[in-house]
């Protein structure tokens, strides 16, 4: 009996997602219709530049691997009831604090050394940025996904400012940047491809943060915190440790994120670290529901989606914004299937037992 | 089980998260990407041995490619060039951000497309970009906006562009000037670069080479579009008796239409913008990308190339060489401010008017350049601009 429960509750939340992907396809194909392209030939295109060839899969992993350390920034967090938003402001600041580290340490030390410095303070300066409304949430009561939607602005103009004055690379000309991290302390890519080590540094921490939610005392603290604060208190909880504590590791992995697309990507301070990586993190999450092992294929999912955008407006003469209608169908399509799981009779055991398993169980 | 009497509503959870998901779905959409400054002109590219076989040119835009500004005056020139160059293929990418998206999309624009050139036209796609897929496709022209190119620093397949617009400014400024009635005129600015300020300088120029007195009240905006702010300089700057309105951002759209409808003259950047104001609308600086594309486009059929030196790796130009030019005169402008702009397309064009030439002091009273003595539009001094001159009103 217990193994069917499982069984069924296994196909539910395989067969719901899956569902809603093609759902989204349908009505993704309507409008392509609409738009004058042929919406099979579309779907053949998607999939080509997406997960088409060893080429195509390593353009989705290069998209997807931010996502997935910035999706931990929401989805730990909201394993505590919260809505953290911040994603963005934690990333420029580990962006910022791994390029300080950087740049201060400079080829003094062996560069693995400074790697490993320059992911430490980015997990220190993110993780201190989304704790800051962690903290304003538990003493002062301010709404935290207000107070660390407000920080991503913050952390932004912080970052203008020291690239525009203290920090700014005077030879660089293409726009106010830092000086460059020193070559030694560059992240490179995985042996035989040109994906870059922070796909494997977001599955490390997905992978963590899955048993540390999931497999620990703390983060079933966490949970029952997030499921009733009151009876949390109650049963003795620390729940401003707690809120605290998992709001600095939610900041940490979004500060990761920056410091990888420092080391690996641009390799030096500027408004480029900007591009919304904080924000498509906060969809991962919420499509993912929060599981830190679904966001890692929904992060996927979205890497492939971005990765198909070109060639939809390469190759179908599609709008540019093609690739966000169709990311807005995914998303809302998924999120609206989120309702209906216990709804659909073919995942639930049927309610009248046979009485033979009732006296068994 | 009692859930399933109410199957298919939405708790008002799940429409709390549709909503925030939906908004942040929007702010992703919004906030994406950054900046498109600076100047440009034709690139080039060349391959393969001429007349039959195709070439595929590849663009890429840090926008869309219809934003009234930046990106829709490279778009336009791709156009052209596809348009006057048979043989010519393209293929196009827009609103890819300054991130490992550009580089994906050259490199697919290389692989699956089989581009031979590319024109990333983002400033900021340059380094470490471009540099870096230069080094990996040897054979893979490509063509940047923005001068950046250093001989013996980059890759030899990479050329850079650029054009010396302000000296379409410094005309738009001689119509601004004839046509206002006070004498005082406004610039919406994104951030001081050498670049914008040589437009916010030409543009007062011009303007005082007709009416001395004439004076430019510049807001800096901070950053290369910020619709809202744009909107409160041009508020702010019509409220305090400003009559002609231009600016430098990437996309002119807010501020045309702001200044549209408040009743004053204004004058475009980066492409044509009447359409946003029809009544109020002079003339503009606008990019001639057709121009140079095309003539980039020809010389790519001939088979010329970066690589062998038969294209040269920085090409400048004004006025005179097509890199830029003014938009038609709007309905409003009147002849003798229609004399005057023409005559000084033509003085610029011939060298006759040169437009930093001494007593030239900033607007804090250093001077700058002495009587007798000037500065040609592509002198390197002007590249390190620093400074407002007199009679513009507002600080670095």
């Amino acid at each position: 009996m217990a193994s069917m429960t499982t069984w069924r509750r296994s196909l539910e939340a395989v067969a719901l997602p899956v569902g809603a992907v093609f759902v989204a396809f349908v009505i993704f194909g309507i409008f392509c219709a609409l738009a004058g392209a042929n919406p099979l030939a579309v779907y053949g295109s998607i999939y080509k530049a997406a997960f088409g060839s060893w080429s195509a899969w390593q353009n989705t992993l290069i998209r997807a691997a931010p996502l997935m350390l910035t999706a931990l920034c929401t989805a730990l967090p909201a394993r505590l009831g919260l809505v953290i938003i911040g994603n963005e402001g934690a990333l420029v600041m580990g962006g910022l604090a791994a390029v300080l580290t950087g740049l201060a340490l400079g080829p003094s030390l062996p560069g693995g050394l400074v790697l490993v410095a320059m992911a430490l303070a980015s997990l220190v300066a993110g993780g201190l940025w989304i704790m800051l409304a962690g903290a304003l949430r538990h003493y002062r009561g301010v709404n935290e996904t207000i107070s660390s939607l407000l920080l991503n602005y913050i952390a932004i103009a912080l970052m203008n400012q020291l690239v525009q004055g203290p920090l700014r690379d005077p030879a660089f000309v293409s726009k106010p940047s830092s000086y460059e991290i020193v070559e030694t302390a560059w992240l490179g890519t995985l042996p035989a491809t040109r994906i870059h080590w922070g796909l494997i540094y977001g599955l490390v921490a997905s992978a963590l943060a899955y048993i540390l939610i999931q497999r620990t005392t703390f983060g079933f603290a966490a949970r029952t915190a997030g499921g009733n604060v009151r009876a949390a208190r109650i049963a003795g909880l620390p729940v401003g440790k707690l809120t605290l504590a998992v709001c600095f590791l939610a900041g940490s992995c979004a500060g990761l994120a920056g410091m990888v697309e420092m080391a690996a990507v641009q390799k030096r301070l500027n408004e480029s670290i900007v591009s919304s990586y904080g924000y498509a993190g906060i969809l991962v999450a919420f499509v993912a529901r929060h599981n830190p092992l679904a966001t890692v294929l929904v992060s996927v999912l979205l890497g492939g989606i971005l990765a198909a955008g070109g060639i939809l407006q390469r190759s179908h003469n599609l709008p540019d914004a093609t690739v966000l209608v169709f990311q807005g169908i995914v998303f809302l399509c998924v999120l609206y299937s989120d309702s209906l799981y216990g709804r659909l009779p073919i995942f639930q055991e049927r309610s009248e037992r046979p009485g033979s398993a009732v006296a068994a169980s | 089980m009692s859930d399933r009497n109410r199957s298919f509503r939405l708790s008002r959870r799940q429409v709390m998260r549709g909503l925030l998901a939906s908004s942040a779905f929007g702010l992703t959409a919004k906030l994406s990407t950054g900046c498109a400054q600076s100047p440009g002109t034709g690139g080039d590219a060349a391959t393969g041995d001429a007349a039959a076989e195709e070439i595929v040119v590849g663009f890429i835009y840090v926008g869309p490619k219809d934003d009234f500004g930046y990106n829709q005056a490279h778009a336009e020139g791709a156009a052209a060039m596809v348009a006057n160059v048979p043989g010519i293929r393209l293929v196009e990418e827009a609103s890819v951000p300054e991130t490992t998206a550009v580089v994906e999309t050259m490199r697919n624009m290389i692989e699956i497309d089989g581009a031979k050139v590319l024109f990333p036209t983002s400033f900021g796609y340059f380094d470490p970009h471009i540099l870096t897929l230069a080094a990996e496709f040897p054979d893979v022209q490509f063509f940047h906006a923005g001068g950046l190119y250093q001989e013996g620093v980059h890759p030899n397949n990479v050329g850079s562009y650029f054009g010396f617009i302000d000296e379409a400014q410094y005309v738009a400024g001689v119509v601004a000037g004839r046509m206002s009635p006070t004498g005082k005129l406004g610039f919406v600015a994104a951030k001081p670069i050498p670049q914008l300020l040589r437009n916010v300088n030409s543009f007062t120029l011009g303007a005082q080479s007709v009416n001395p007195a004439a004076t430019t009240q510049v807001v800096f905006t901070g950053d290369w579009s910020v619709p809202v702010k744009e909107a409160e300089a041009t508020n702010s700057m019509v409220d305090q008796g400003v009559d002609v309105i231009t600016c430098h951002v990437d996309s002119p759209k807010v501020v045309m239409e702001t200044a549209e409808k408040r009743g004053v003259y204004t004058c475009g950047y980066h492409a044509n913008q009447s359409s946003l104001a029809p009544k109020g609308y002079l003339t503009g600086a606008e990019w001639d990308w057709a121009t140079v594309y095309t003539r980039l486009g020809k010389e790519f059929m001939e088979g010329k190339t970066l690589m062998s030196g038969a294209i040269p790796h920085i090409l400048r130009g004004g006025l005179a060489d097509g890199f830029c030019k003014l938009s038609p005169y709007g309905p409003a402008v009147t002849p003798e401010a229609k004399t005057d702009g023409d005559a000084a397309i033509a003085g610029i064009k011939s060298g006759k008017v040169v437009i930093y030439k001494g007593p030239l002091e900033t607007n804090t009273g250093t001077e700058v350049l002495p009587t007798g003595k000037s500065l040609p539009i592509d002198d390197v001094e002007l590249e390190k601009m620093d400074y407002l001159v007199k009679g513009v009103v507002g600080s670095i």
